[in-house]
């Protein structure tokens, strides 16, 4: 269908439902970038990524190729990936170390780790008189408008003004709290791996299903099947009686019923962002965890332990780009590559001072939920990729996010699922309610 | 390395075309029956790796998470493998690096995979280190390694089953 102008967005979001071009329309995904991707804070990553000075790595916000760099005082720069001579790339691959300084491959000028100009070739003989000046910004590698770091995660916003990072994200904030406090040390570090895994739709499938209580019972029932009959077989020839924990994670995705994520609860606020509550049975009494726990009441004292250990967390998403499961220390961020394929990025941390078990318990789950030999995501692509095309037809023109609408709480400036509405589109409403806002300008 | 004697590198030969049929004939019993009790199929995500142990891994599967997967595909709501897809194992350059006294064997070789799904094509290479132990019944596998060329890029889509 061709068409002149992108339509009238205040009239494509309504409270329990969206208008399907907002998934499929390059020129309302052009918009999304400059409005929402390209204006809030974005995940980049975390510093124990980059711990010597000129570890860099490269991602993406929106459509701006940016690197993130380790500097010599143990600060991080994130900036345009862009020398700014002739607009060459300034580092070609994922990740690096760029050494004391950056130099282009083209035509040698260099810049210190904070982007600005260190120096550049023929600087007295070719450019003296002309506007290339030592002091003047166009010499330089432009930096992100701005950039934080809460408890070792890098984020970075390319708009100079706007609200904080922690105000940005607000009690989503926990998801960074919860994975750093259950590490007895206090922090977190990156296991050096990156799953990257492509999907054939719009960015925002995938930011729905995140929180999607209802769809694992539906989706992802044939592994949980297979992976019950092999546990329930594994109990039953063990002295111990119990399968290895990555069992129950698995079949967790078919044996929890709908009443049960029912129970639990989604919390949504203003800027997009989502709290699913509920906790997956990763509190076993096993030796593991109990020399776990010894640890933890060793350096925290009993009643911060019972707090830190107690906090009730699901998932938590932080929109527009973040998914993290914070009792597993893993997260995905998401990197819209064009109105129908997205780039996930798939990380692991381990918890600094925590025993090996526990560590390899959590990888068990990175390795047969997140790798790209998932025994899981498989389905929900296929779910994407099924939407996205249904999407593109003239079949229908709305999206339904009416599950339970009409039935959430306001609360202290969120928006809760009523009770025992766990599977209430609720986080969806509350996304585009989002959306339309950041959409406005 | 050794030259094998021409009728154990035929065996071992003949051993990696026959596991390559079994996973294109999508015969995943049989296929899994090729290891032994204590095997592994291990896929690291990227060639420094050395262990599976502790490690992020793609695939790193012993005989029940194989059975875990096969259970999954050959569910009847397993959504993801509605659709038409096959794929076509070509392996070569068989080298045997070595056979101990008790006739088992360490063997590198090369594959190329070409996978349909619906109507779009991929292509996965890579070399595979396959440790066999020699048994009455001929070859199990103990220890699969495959590194993939590609497993280090992004993934368009995921890996279904093994490679």
């Amino acid at each position: 269908m061709l068409r002149e102008a992108i339509p009238d967005l205040g009239k494509m979001v309504e409270p329990d439902r969206v208008r399907r071009e907002l998934y499929t329309d390059p020129q309302i995904f052009e918009l999304e970038m400059q409005r929402i991707h390209e204006t809030v804070w974005i995940y980049c990553g975390h510093l124990s990524q980059i711990p010597k000075a000129g570890d860099y790595y490269t991602l993406q916000i929106g459509r701006q190729p940016m690197v993130m760099v380790r500097k010599a005082d143990g600060g991080v720069s994130v900036l345009y990936n862009r020398c700014p001579h002739r607009g060459a790339m300034m580092c070609g691959d994922l990740k690096g170390n760029t050494g004391e300084f950056f130099r282009c491959s083209y035509h040698a000028w260099t810049f210190h780790h904070d982007g600005k100009l260190k120096n550049i070739p023929m600087m007295e003989s070719g450019y003296q008189g002309t506007r290339l000046t030592r002091d003047n910004p166009d010499c330089s590698m432009k930096p992100a408008a701005r950039v934080d770091v809460y408890r070792g995660f890098v984020f970075a916003s390319l708009a100079k003004d706007g609200p904080s990072l922690k105000e940005f994200l607000g009690p989503s904030i926990v998801a960074f709290d919860d994975m750093c406090d259950r590490a007895p040390e206090g922090e977190v570090e990156i296991v050096p791996n990156c799953f990257r895994v492509i999907q054939h739709s719009n960015w925002k499938l995938f930011m729905e299903n995140q929180i999607d209580a209802l769809h694992p019972s539906v989706t992802h029932q044939s592994t949980g099947r297979a992976a019950h009959e092999v546990e329930k077989e594994i109990a039953k020839n063990t002295k111990s009686g119990e399968a290895p924990l990555s069992y129950h994670m698995l079949s967790a995705f078919a044996t929890v019923t709908i009443d049960k994520w029912d129970s639990f609860q989604t919390i949504n606020y203003p800027y997009g962002h989502c709290i699913l509550t509920g906790y997956m049975g990763l509190r076993p009494q096993d030796p593991d965890t109990l020399a776990y726990d010894k640890i933890m009441i060793e350096k925290y004292g009993k009643k911060r332990f019972e707090e830190i250990v107690g906090v009730n967390i699901h998932h938590v998403l932080v929109y527009p780009g973040l998914s993290v499961q914070s009792p597993l220390q893993q997260l995905r961020a998401v990197r819209p590559l064009s109105v129908d394929r997205t780039l996930t990025e798939i990380w692991h941390f381990r918890l600094k001072g925590a025993p090996e078990a526990i560590y390899r318990r959590s990888l068990a789950y990175y390795n047969l939920v997140n790798s790209p030999a998932t025994l899981i995501n498989a389905d929900d692509l296929e779910n994407f990729w099924k939407c996205h095309q249904g999407l593109a037809s003239d079949g229908g023109d709305w999206v339904s996010f009416a599950r339970h609408f009409g039935r959430d709480i306001e609360k202290n400036g969120a928006v809760e699922s009523g009770p025992n509405m766990g599977t209430s589109e609720a986080p969806m409403r509350n996304q585009m309610k989002a959306w339309a806002r950041y959409m406005k300008g | 390395m050794t030259m094998a004697n021409l009728e154990t590198q035929h065996a071992v030969e003949q051993f990696l075309y026959r596991q390559a049929e079994l996973l294109d004939g999508k015969q995943w019993q049989a296929w899994i029956d090729l290891f032994t009790d204590d095997g592994i199929y291990w896929m690291p995500p990227e060639p420094s790796h050395t262990t599976w142990e502790g490690m992020p891994a793609i695939f790193a599967e012993d005989k029940n998470l194989m059975k875990v997967r096969m259970g999954r595909v050959l569910h009847p709501d397993a959504w993801s493998q509605r659709p038409l897809w096959g794929t076509n194992h070509v392996v070569s350059n068989v080298q045997v690096v070595s056979e101990d006294s008790k006739g088992n064997i360490e063997a590198r070789s090369r594959f190329h995979m070409m996978e349909l799904r619906r109507d779009d094509v991929r292509h996965f290479a890579g070399s595979y280190l396959h440790k066999l132990k020699k048994t009455g019944d001929g070859y199990r596998i103990q220890l699969q390694r495959v590194d993939m060329t590609n497993a280090q890029a992004a993934y368009d889509y995921v890996l279904q089953v093994w490679v």
